[in-house]
């Protein structure tokens, strides 16, 4: 059961004739992920402005007086959200997984093209309304990317009318659209793989992208209704979310709603939302070192089970989000604990990446380094989570600089640095040229220890109870003045890191043209994706024959075989690769 | 070769920063020092295994990294399922060493000691106050329908457990020392949270809901209050300040704190009496409170009582006035010196039934600049400049423009806002600097010259 016949179906597509069909309404994959990829992109240059202007506000206050407390807010609340939803699940779900699932899976594009293509636009439509409400009178919401009510619908907060109904809508239109792409790329695994490809041959990056969508498809509907309960109660006085209080000296409409429910709700999809982004990052990862290491990934199956486990413990974790948020307290120990459990198998991966470079022949390429950059990362952002994931130790810490510098180790630089890690890998693929090998090492090393200057100090002004969300800390008894110097070096690390990712910009634009061929597969590498008949992939990537798959995707510096690796569709009794049976025990 | 360089320096260097750096949690107050034990305990655990998998990775990359020229295949052993096996183990042992005391430390947190005092803190966009329950041990019942300038609480009139609550209207609570209280978290409005980065628990204040922490203070001395959930665009500027006493100053400032039934039962100003007592004003301030810049006296005529009489009492009792940069509200300080609270009270009374005439503009400026500068300004002072006694925010339209660039300067020189008991204006200075000195000031108050 590992392939059906609707895996073959190149007689029904219809080749794209036009400019307009083949690049703009396009119902190939790799254009749609292209596509996605751009847009994100696009948007999270928005959102990495955006952070630049907090971090003149915090390291220079009362310098920069165009930055005042209101839209400050709304820079702080755009770019969380931005870079969440709008860059990081639509750059990995999105461009990732439509990129790599067909290609990878041996399919000739997705199971349901136009839907896909579908996607992409009512994507596009999202990211518009959401920079729409940069232009409305009152500006976008100042509510946190959490958009906790009552605050997010008073006038006490930036953009409380407009802003944030704008930002509820583009989450609607995001959630629809993610939908249509999730439900595709679900289905195209399940049920489009090609001959032979089994679900324990699947390589690592397709299992991830595969079980963050199930993720995605299961806990953004938690956040639509929420959305749209939060837009009732704005809009209609309902009362979902919001108790009999007061705003700035009136009483409001409402009665008897709970602001917890949001949040609850908020976070039963807020929680499994950093694995949506994290376990593609995962499974990328786990490719790109396996591949830059010459060596099949350490314990395969370990690492699937561990993608799994980590999937179905995301749903049991919500609220360690919320141990200070006035829930039940005896919450905390269930909390505590199943956080404390996803732990085990996180842990095991790190393992496992760091026991496939072990006794390995590591090549130490842009992807290589990016990939061991995000190791590095991921631990620290880990570690760190153990503290907040931990109720006892969380409640010093809750709200505090501590919380910005775990997450942004965790899941703002280490999945970033997969994201530019995999383009520095299938870029070649993409676009048939090699990224400069040097802007790429500028790239990488300003980016990792740039991101690192930024947020290590950070988890010591937390500790030392220096808040988050705060315009300016002002004079305040406990803060010595060495805060507000450090403040100003985290700014400047910030800007480095931000000119950095400018020249990442540059590499893409300028390697289109200028970048060495690539030839179809430049690292060697087993998967199908470089198996192609053609480079870049033609619409319907095959030929006329779908791919065979005869073993698992890691067959790397397996004995008896003249090159170290064999691609997963190379037949058995070819004479190059006589020694397949070592991979017996796997798939 | 440089990455496994730079990971060991990395390394090396988070371990030095650790040691070395200044920072580090505030001398604590409380009886939770268990929590920073936990603290403590998952950095020694978590830096471990930070420094060994990163130098394990490091030590992989030297030895394992390919060399140009030199042929050799990595090891092809796909199953180390020991191995694996072994370190979940480890890992598994590892993450119940932590959670395990901090499970236990949690207990107590739910558990609240049976003896513990109860106190109220109320939070509202962007101020804190604060409520005991009065000799009963009851706190009585609010409602936030019923909160209003005169009754900013909610307290339910006919609740009569509510008569003897204590009714702290200023951002600074005193504790006992070496009691056990339990603070219970009432919101009029957002979330909020109550930090006291000293005590180390902190807690959430939920609207429609009443939430709770509990905390011995261990240490005699005064702490500031944070506010730690985003509530709005004053957020940052939402600060308290928790006093810690031996039990003889604890007593003393009880005594000193009012009932609501003391509240209640005090005299409304009479105006035929303040208009009498008005005449000494009136030699500065104007017959009909109108002001005059010659003699540096603002107009008074459409303020609020409220603002009003907090006012003259900063002045009566040096929080306002103090400063020896602002010899103008010196002399108003001393004017007040001799009268008493009912005198202010008829005062108030009277100049609040005074007209509300406009003044002479005497500042130009660009409006249409000044209206964006407001944005922020707005937050408290309302939309249209009218003001709001919830955010004790006094009423900017209407006001002499040149007596506004005065105080916008005051507070920004330190002159005003700057006295501790001054909780409303030290919230003013920590904003005064959104709209600089010079031609953005001017643009602001020619837009409030039009909001009359």
């Amino acid at each position: 059961m590992s392939y059906v016949a609707i895996a073959d179906q190149h007689a029904h597509l219809h080749d794209p004739q036009t400019f307009i069909t083949k690049y703009v309404w396009s119902q190939d994959h790799k254009v749609i992920a292209i596509q996605y990829m751009a847009t994100a992109m696009a948007i999270g240059v928005v959102a990495i402005a955006l952070s630049i202007l907090m971090r003149l506000q915090l390291g220079f206050p009362d310098t920069f007086h165009f930055i005042n407390p209101s839209n400050y807010y709304q820079f702080v609340s755009m770019h969380g959200m931005i870079m969440v939803i709008y860059l990081l699940t639509a750059l990995f779900l999105g461009g990732f997984g439509n990129y790599l699932i067909p290609l990878m899976c041996g399919a000739r594009d997705m199971v349901f093209p136009y839907l896909n293509m579908v996607s992409y636009w009512v994507y596009l439509l999202a990211v518009l309304v959401l920079v729409a409400s940069f232009f409305v009178p009152g500006g976008p919401t100042g509510a946190g990317w959490t958009l906790y009510p009552p605050q997010a619908i008073l006038e006490g907060t930036p953009g409380a009318d407009l802003g944030i109904t704008l930002m509820l809508v583009s989450l609607i239109i995001f959630i629809v659209g993610f939908t249509m792409g999730g439900l595709n790329y679900v289905v195209t695994v399940l049920q489009a793989r090609c001959r032979g490809m089994t679900l324990m041959r699947m390589p690592l990056s397709v299992w991830g992208i595969f079980m963050a969508t199930i993720l995605a498809l299961l806990a953004f509907p938690a956040l639509l209704v929420s959305a749209i309960m939060m837009a009732l109660d704005n809009h209609l006085g309902t009362s979902f979310f919001m108790p009999a209080i007061m705003s700035l000296g009136d009483q409001t409409v409402h009665k008897g709603g709970s602001p917890l429910l949001f949040q609850h709700l908020f976070w039963f999809f807020g929680h499994p939302e950093v694995y949506i982004v994290a376990l593609p990052a995962f499974g990328i990862v786990s490719d790109l070192i396996s591949t830059h290491a010459r060596r099949h990934i350490f314990g395969y199956r370990m690492m699937v089970w561990a993608i799994l486990a980590i999937g179905i413990l995301s749903f049991v974790v919500w609220a360690h989000h919320m141990y200070v948020s006035g829930m039940n307290p005896y919450f905390g120990f269930f909390f505590a604990t199943t956080t404390l459990i996803i732990a085990i198998p996180t842990a095991l991966k790190v393992y496992n990446w760091v026991l496939t470079l072990w006794r390995g022949d590591v090549h130490l390429t842009l992807p290589m380094l990016f990939a061991i950059g995000f190791v590095f990362t991921f631990i620290n952002g880990g570690l760190t989570g153990l503290f907040l994931g931990n109720v006892t130790v969380d409640v010093p810490l809750s709200d505090t600089l501590f919380v910005v510098a775990h997450f942004h180790m965790v899941m703002g630089v280490s999945p970033v640095l997969v994201v530019c890690g995999a383009i520095y890998h299938w870029y070649p693929k993409m676009t048939g040229r090699m990224m400069d090998e040097s802007l790429g090492r500028l790239h990488f090393w300003l980016t990792l220890i740039g991101t690192y200057a930024i947020f290590l100090p950070m988890h010591y002004l937390g500790i030392l109870g220096v808040p988050r969300r705060y315009f300016a800390l002002g004079d305040t008894y406990f803060v010595p003045d060495s805060v507000e110097s450090m403040n100003a070096a985290i700014s400047i690390a910030a800007i480095v890191v931000a000119v950095a990712q400018l020249v990442f910009i540059f590499n893409l634009i300028w390697s289109l043209r200028y970048g060495k061929p690539a030839g179809p597969n430049p690292w060697r590498a087993t998967t199908l994706e470089w198996q192609t008949p053609e480079t870049p992939p033609r619409h319907g990537n095959w030929g006329p024959e779908l791919p065979v798959v005869y073993r698992w995707a890691y067959e790397y510096g397996a004995p008896g075989n003249k090159e170290d690796f064999v691609p997963q569709n190379r037949p058995p009794d070819d004479h190059t690769a006589v020694a397949i049976g070592h991979g017996r025990n796997i798939g | 070769m440089a990455i496994a360089i730079v990971l060991i320096l990395l390394v090396l260097g988070t371990v030095a920063f650790h040691v070395l750096n200044p920072w580090w949690f505030t001398p604590i107050a409380s009886n939770w020092g268990t929590m920073d034990d936990t603290v403590n305990l998952t950095f020694w655990v978590t830096g471990a295994v930070f420094v060994g998998v990163n130098l394990f990775m490091a030590y992989a990359i030297v030895r394992y990294r390919h060399r140009k020229g030199v042929e050799r295949r990595a090891e092809y052993e796909p199953e180390y399922r020991k191995l694996e096996w072994w370190l979940i183990g480890l890992t598994s042992v590892g993450v119940i060493a932590m959670l395990a005391p901090g499970l236990a430390v949690w207990a107590k947190f739910v558990t609240v000691p049976d003896d513990a005092d109860v106190v109220e803190a109320v939070g509202q966009q962007w101020s804190w106050s604060f409520r005991l329950p009065g000799a009963d041990g009851v706190l009585g019942a609010v409602d936030a329908s019923l909160m209003s300038v005169a009754n900013p609480f909610g307290m339910d009139p006919n609740d009569p457990r509510g008569r003897d609550d204590v009714l702290v209207p200023d951002a600074e609570l005193h504790l006992p020392l070496d009691r056990p209280v339990k603070l219970l978290l009432r919101s009029k409005d957002v979330l909020h949270d109550f930090t006291v980065p000293e005590f180390r628990v902190k807690m959430d204040l939920v609207p429609g809901m009443v939430t709770f922490m509990w905390l011995t203070p261990t240490k005699p001395g005064q702490y500031e209050i944070l506010c730690e959930e985003l509530c709005g665009t004053g957020h940052f500027a939402m600060r308290g300040r928790v006093v810690v006493d031996d039990a003889a100053a604890y007593a003393t400032w009880l005594a000193g704190q009012q009932t609501f039934a003391q509240i209640q039962a005090r005299p409304a100003g009479d105006p035929v009496v303040g208009a009498t007592a008005y005449a000494v004003c009136a030699a500065c301030h104007g017959a009909n409170a109108e002001g005059n810049q010659a003699l540096n006296a603002p107009k008074l005529a459409g303020l609020p009582g409220w603002y009003l009489t907090r006012q003259l009492h900063n002045f009566k009792q040096g929080v306002r006035g103090g400063s020896p940069g602002d010899a103008i509200a010196s002399q108003m300080a001393a004017i007040t010196q001799p009268l008493d609270a009912a005198t202010l009270d008829n005062v108030v009374a009277y100049v609040v039934t005074l007209p509300d005439v406009a003044t002479p503009t005497t500042v130009r400026g660009d409006a249409e600049a000044g209206a964006s500068r407001y944005t922020t300004c707005g937050y408290c002072h309302g939309a249209r400049g009218q003001g709001s006694w919830s955010t004790n925010a006094p009423p900017l339209a209407g006001r002499s423009d040149w007596y506004l660039a005065r105080q916008l300067n005051q507070f920004r020189q330190g002159h005003r806002g700057r006295h501790p008991q001054d909780f409303h204006g030290s919230q003013m200075a920590r904003l005064s600097n959104v709209v600089p000195d010079g031609e953005p000031t001017a643009d602001l108050l020619a837009y409030l010259n039009t909001l009359r």
